[in-house]
């Protein structure tokens, strides 16, 4: 795969931001990760020619914090949260039901690009675990009968917009 | 001088250098505390094995004592309970992640994980549990990874990224998923990596470790071929460690001998190559020095290096030398002018390579490399491979009687090809023979010290009828970015510039002995320190020793040139004896079925 001159600017640009700051790694990655949605091995190979940091040095980075993804990720990320509390409350059921459904586990995305699935630690929530995150958007108490309205929900919303 | 301080250990007083960390301290007094990560020329150990920890009076816990510098009055206590059973607790959870198939692993009998084991006393199979998945790597002709073996003590990270300044293994993933290897878990063979080898002389467990090709070897006998071996300079250097020898012990006579044991045809002494070499490279540079373009011509030689070029700098091709290595151009004469001579078919010779070097045997099946559809040389051997070779052959080292390498037709050497295997030694054997080539005389003193020593870059400037040459010695990697980058800039000033893969040279090639202090109790508490030394001293030694030494003056290459190649450069001497390099050789390509490693 090669990377698209828009997409190599973007990156460039995103590095040149940080290029005075002594340690600029995580920084550039959170910010490729928002504005270019992934990191993949080619986009980790212009980080390493900007800054001197070795790809290895970089991918282990990037393969190491969740928040972090090599592929690109759907248009729906849910985010089941299997920290203790939620775990506790069912979490893993949850997060097993929505891969069951969408065909997926965790850190995959569906083949239609619609949907991702991670499984967090802990969103701070434990008072209304299980708790999902879609999107930023918090679902509370969430029930293994829930999970295909959830999906419902955002196909239709999909289609609207 | 740093400024002493005392410490006490068991409540003894020992006066050490302030700012070592314990372990090193330690080390200084007279103890070895276990350890499995902690490594030479690094101030700060990634403490990342847990084995050596000790107690340290004031501290509530143990703490690790590689990372844990030394202050004025500390108590330490090793033999503590707590931190006798903590040890041997690390110790024995790496090996919950292990599998106990050392019988059949190569690096038995040079393992540090085992030897550690047995030290801290610790009990097979306490804890059981799930293994983290395996990957094995055996796709890059130089380098093989077995992720079962690894105990993520990341010191292959550290040479080859601080040490080799390239950086192509990394920790990767998280928690009990956490491996060491290429990005994506890729073979060797699909990232830039350069086979240097460098990684598996730090390896405490087998890893990481040579491509074995003792099997190809086995083959060609089997077939019945006319094997014909040669030994590199730097392998005379170390051999004898495989034995129990004191480092910086000369071997030359012994291998000679055991060679003569191990069923070759012939088996003569690469210094020939490394002579023919300097003919070649030194007339080169001559005519290169002349045109003053491209400035500065480089050596060719490590094929690490070459590696490191192709991948990083394609641009700069143009400066290096076109000569092919010792070790190729060996195999190419002897395919042709020595088959012929001697009536040999030459599809039925196989060559056999023993040298310092795991990029050899990458180097031996470049394309680029072939003569016809010939490859110049069949086998490669590390000296670490050649020592299994002769354990396994049932020759007992201590017994072998002195002997010399066999000359017919070819193999007379000079001390200007035995140099070749020390940082510093093919400046020094080209600018003998240049200064012949240029003046019709013989240089005086034949020793050019400037270009001696293990530091990572040299410069030096000699006039030649009153020409001035500035030249350039480097060795390791991050040395020779530095002059890459100058040459780039437009900056450097040199005329011509020997670069060596592995810091400090052949001698400290990937494809050496082990230096594990823990395996070596007659040696010297600093023997991390100082082999590199001790080794390069045996070269010169050898130099020093020689009736020849100007590879002009070797009468076996006049030979060659008189009745075979004519001149030095001319179109015979291209077709077998130079080469050329692929600019366009991609970091990472996509990997194929091929070139993925297998996971399990």
């Amino acid at each position: 795969m090669k990377l698209r001159k828009e997409a190599i600017d973007i990156v460039i640009d995103i590095c040149d931001r940080y290029k005075d700051e002594p340690s600029p790694l995580m920084l550039i990655l959170s910010d490729v990760q928002k504005e270019y949605g992934y990191i993949p091995l080619e986009v980790q190979e212009i980080i390493s020619a900007k800054t001197g940091i070795p790809v290895s040095d970089i991918y282990g980075v990037v393969t190491f914090y969740n928040f972090f993804s090599l592929e690109p990720k759907g248009k729906y990320v849910i985010g089941v949260c299997i920290g203790t509390a939620c775990y506790v409350k069912g979490g893993q059921n949850i997060i097993d039901k929505f891969g069951e459904m969408l065909k997926i586990k965790p850190g995959q995305t569906t083949e239609d690009g619609l949907f991702s699935l991670d499984d967090l630690r802990c969103l701070g929530a434990c008072g209304i675990a299980p708790a999902v995150s879609i999107n930023g958007k918090v679902y509370p108490k969430v029930t293994l009968a829930q999970v295909p309205q959830i999906i419902q929900e955002y196909r239709e919303k999909s289609k609207e917009e | 001088m740093a400024n002493k301080v005392t410490i006490y250990i068991e409540n003894h007083p020992y006066i050490v250098d302030e700012g070592m960390s314990i372990l090193e301290a330690a080390k200084t007094c007279g103890f070895n505390i276990p350890n499995l990560c902690h490594w030479r020329d690094h101030k700060c150990s990634l403490a990342s094995c847990r084995v050596c920890l000790v107690h340290v009076d004031g501290e509530k816990r143990l703490v690790p004592s590689c990372a844990y510098p030394v202050r004025d009055g500390l108590h330490i206590s090793i033999t503590d309970p707590a931190a006798v059973a903590a040890r041997r607790t690390s110790v024995e959870l790496l090996l919950s992640n292990h599998y106990y198939n050392c019988q059949a692993c190569r690096k038995n009998g040079h393992c540090e994980l085992l030897e550690v084991a047995r030290e801290v006393g610790a009990r097979p199979e306490l804890y059981v549990g799930k293994k983290t998945q395996t990957t094995i790597d055996e796709i890059a002709p130089g380098i093989v990874r077995d992720t079962s073996k690894c105990i993520l003590c990341g010191k292959c990270i550290e040479a080859c990224k601080d040490a080799q300044g390239i950086g192509i293994l990394g920790f990767q993933n998280r928690g009990f998923n956490t491996i060491v290897g290429p990005v994506e878990n890729r073979s060797f063979a699909t990232v830039p990596c350069i086979q240097c080898g460098q990684c598996t002389i730090v390896c405490p467990t087998g890893a990481l470790m040579e491509h074995n090709d003792l099997p190809k070897l086995d083959q060609a006998f089997q077939e019945k071929k006319v094997v014909i071996a040669f030994v590199a300079p730097a392998v005379r250097a170390a051999i004898g460690e495989e034995f129990g020898e004191r480092i910086g012990t000369n071997c030359t006579k012994k291998l000679a001998a055991a060679m003569h044991r191990l069923g070759f045809y012939r088996c003569f002494d690469l210094n020939f190559g490394a002579d023919l070499t300097i003919m070649e490279e030194a007339t080169e540079f001559v005519k290169r020095f002349a045109q003053r373009a491209p400035k500065p011509m480089m050596t060719s030689c490590s094929p690490g290096w070459i590696n490191y070029i192709e991948y990083n700098y394609p641009e700069l091709i143009p400066h290096l030398s076109t000569c092919k290595s010792p070790q190729q151009m060996m195999g190419a004469i002897i395919k042709s002018y020595y088959a012929e001579k001697n009536g040999i078919d030459k599809a039925n010779i196989c060559v056999v390579s023993v040298v310092p070097c795991t990029a050899k045997k990458y180097e031996r099946s470049r394309p680029e490399e072939k003569v016809g559809s010939l490859d110049d040389v069949d086998v490669v051997l590390t000296t670490r491979e050649l020592g299994q070779l002769i354990r396994r052959s049932g020759i007992v080292w201590n017994r072998l009687p002195d002997e010399d390498f066999d000359h017919d037709l070819i193999g007379e050497n000079t001390g200007a090809g035995v140099i070749f295997g020390v940082t510093g030694g093919v400046m020094e054997a080209a600018i003998r023979t240049a200064y012949h080539i240029m003046t019709n005389e013989e240089m005086e003193p034949v020793v050019f010290a400037p270009v001696r020593g293990l530091e990572g870059i040299k410069e030096a400037s000699l006039s030649i009828n009153g020409i001035k040459i500035e030249i350039a010695v480097c060795s390791g990697m991050k040395n020779a970015k530095v002059i890459l980058d100058q040459v780039k800039a437009g900056t450097c000033k040199y005329d011509f510039v020997e670069v060596m893969g592995c810091p400090g040279g052949c001698i400290n090639g990937g494809g050496q002995p082990y230096v594990f202090p823990v395996f070596l109790p007659n040696e010297d508490p600093d023997i991390w320190y100082t082999y590199r030394e001790k080794r390069a001293k045996i070269l010169y030694d050898e130099d020093k020793g020689k009736p020849i030494r100007r590879s002009h003056l070797n009468p076996d290459i006049q030979k060659l040139y008189k009745d075979y190649l004519i001149s030095a450069g001319s179109p015979l001497a291209e077709k077998l004896l130079h080469t050329s390099y692929n600019n366009k050789r991609e970091c990472y390509p996509d990997p194929t079925p091929e070139t993925t490693p297998l996971t399990k």
